[in-house]
């Protein structure tokens, strides 16, 4: 039989089929054929990696580290994973047992899923949310269920919509603070509750903290330190957003050992192990990195400060992020919906930005915009949509 | 110094021509607030003086030269270092003055237009001072870097792309 015989349907898995195509791709196609667009669409960090660590990878090659590595990780690295964390978090984890470095927090959450959940079993996702949890969800099998926090929460989880959430089928949850889209964090007495109803129900944790190192107000609060939820959670992060190295696509997922353990056997058979030249510069990351990270922290919350309040002056509603680099304001009173709003400010004054309801559920109403961008790009940003806010109330 | 007042120096430090306004928004604090602290800071000769750092290379007009020159100098009584400074930073031509430590004392950097000009500065004005025991004079072929801004066309496009998850 030859390809062409094939019905078009039949060439592709059915649970490839299911999932629907991204929501940015379609603004990214849009604003990219765009001149003059003033990008506040970018989900990652406006610094260029820090010189020593690109320094130290550079270094790394030169000296001829390029071979496999242990599929854990270079064992150095994963000591120092685990000394940083506890350091920073109070959330120590064993190099040797229970410490995976992936291919970015990306691949963590793919090996958590697929090493997690069996087909049919239900995992509760927060949204408006990260893009790609409820597809890895469904092509590892599980059923996806959405909680839509609420602007009048902040967009923090309550114990009550988990509870509305959870079924018989439920095996997880997956939690993302500080969160992208919406900035949201939760500090400690806010996640007592939920951690509450997890232990009721036996339920395991993903707790995607990937933006911890950002945030602005308190000091983040890792879920794994709550009473009883070491345990039961899977603890992912990596280097994308801290430490500006979204193009070296590393991260790293802390696990009880036989969590970890299943999800090395995926991570082995699929990875074999994360880049070389990446893990060498994530170390120099974490032995030299303390300053520059504080820097660029620094840098976001004063721009942070700064789009909140000049979103308040022409307007617009906008809750105070406490971590990310993003504000998540309301256009409702535009009375648009997200997707109209972005594309019309998109093609009237050339501002990117990304539509709430790609985020999932609650996310209409509202527009992600990234202050990652230079103060220059972000007060001429507000300008053009303080044009566009005029012509459209 | 105050957290906040430091915050603002820091701004300020980096790019001289930012308004009250968005200062005031990123350290979040009352305009009226952060215009008080400019003011103390420049009372307080903190903050010296506001300018621009121009890479005179471009500049077709300008065909000066930068020289800098280590100088060592027998330091005088009761006043040390500070009286023949002070004899060398009046001159005009004089940039920058440092006292170092090391091989030598001083640090001159000095503006001329011709190598000549400064020839002449070194050996009749510099050299001419009794405390001076001897100078060594560099001239500048190149600037890369200066006051943390680095030189020439250095490619710092954003390479992000538009509109990433
Ligand atoms: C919440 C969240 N998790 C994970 C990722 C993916 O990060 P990585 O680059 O480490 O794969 C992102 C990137 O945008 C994110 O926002």
């Amino acid at each position: 039989m030859t390809i062409s015989s094939f019905r078009q349907t039949d060439r592709l898995s059915k649970s490839v089929q299911n999932i629907k195509p991204s929501g940015i791709r379609r603004f990214f196609d849009m604003a990219s054929t765009m001149e003059n667009v003033i990008s506040l669409g970018v989900g990652e960090p406006d610094f260029v990696t820090p010189w020593n660590v690109r320094e130290a990878s550079i270094a790394s090659m030169e000296r001829g580290y390029t071979s496999y590595t242990s599929n854990a990780g270079v064992f150095e690295l994963r000591e120092e994973i685990a000394r940083y964390l506890d350091d920073r978090f109070s959330t120590p984890y064993d190099p040797e047992k229970e410490i995976i470095v992936t291919v970015g927090a990306s691949e963590a959450i793919d090996i958590t899923m697929r090493a997690t959940i069996n087909p049919g079993e239900e995992v509760v996702i927060i949204e408006p949310g990260f893009v790609a949890y409820a597809p890895i969800v469904s092509l590892a099998g599980g059923v996806p269920v959405s909680i839509g926090t609420k602007k009048e929460n902040g967009f923090k989880l309550t114990k009550e919509e988990l509870e509305a959430a959870i079924t018989p089928n439920t095996k997880a949850v997956m939690l993302c603070f500080p969160n992208n889209p919406t900035g949201a964090v939760m500090t400690k007495d806010e996640l007592l509750p939920i951690a509450e109803v997890i232990q009721k129900h036996n339920l395991l944790v993903i707790s995607d903290e990937i933006y911890a190192e950002l945030s602005y107000d308190n000091e983040h609060y890792s879920f794994p330190r709550l009473p009883n939820m070491r345990d039961r959670t899977i603890l992912i992060s990596g280097f994308s957003k801290a430490f500006a190295m979204t193009g070296w696509r590393l991260g790293f997922v802390c696990a009880p050992s036989d969590i970890s353990s299943a999800m090395l056997k995926i991570h082995q058979y699929t990875m074999m192990c994360a880049s070389s030249l990446a893990q060498y510069g994530a170390l120099e990351a974490l032995q030299n990195g303390r300053e520059e990270v504080e820097r660029m922290v620094t840098s976001y919350r004063q721009r942070r400060n700064f789009i909140v309040k000049a979103f308040s002056e022409i307007g617009m509603s906008c809750h105070v992020p406490g971590g990310a680099f993003y504000a998540f304001p309301s256009i409702e009173k535009t009375g648009m919906d997200s997707e109209k709003f972005a594309e019309e400010l998109l093609k009237e004054e050339q501002v990117a930005v990304v539509p709430g309801n790609v985020f999932g559920e609650g996310g209409d109403g509202h527009i992600r915009c990234s202050y990652a961008t230079s103060m220059d790009s972000l007060q001429t940003a507000i300008e053009r949509m303080g044009r566009f806010l005029e012509k459209h109330s | 110094m105050e957290n906040k007042k430091l915050e603002v120096l820091r701004l300020l430090e980096e790019n001289g021509r930012m308004d009250v306004s968005t200062i005031a928004k990123m350290v979040d604090e009352k305009e009226k607030k952060v215009q008080s602290m400019i003011d103390e800071l420049e009372e307080e000769n903190i903050i010296v003086s506001y300018a621009a750092v121009v890479d005179w290379s471009k500049v077709n007009e300008r065909e000066g030269v930068t020289a800098m020159i280590d100088v060592k100098v027998t330091p005088q009584r009761g006043v040390g270092f500070d009286e023949v400074a002070e004899r060398i930073y009046r001159f005009p031509e004089v940039k920058a003055l440092y006292l170092v430590s090391g091989a030598y004392d001083l640090s001159v950097v000095i503006d001329g237009n011709t190598m000549s000009e400064i020839a002449n500065f070194v050996s009749e004005k510099l050299s001419a001072l009794d405390s001076v025991i001897s100078t060594t004079t560099h001239f500048r072929l190149k600037t890369y870097k200066h006051d943390g801004v680095v030189f020439g066309d250095e490619d710092d496009d954003d390479k992000r792309i538009v509109v990433a998850p």
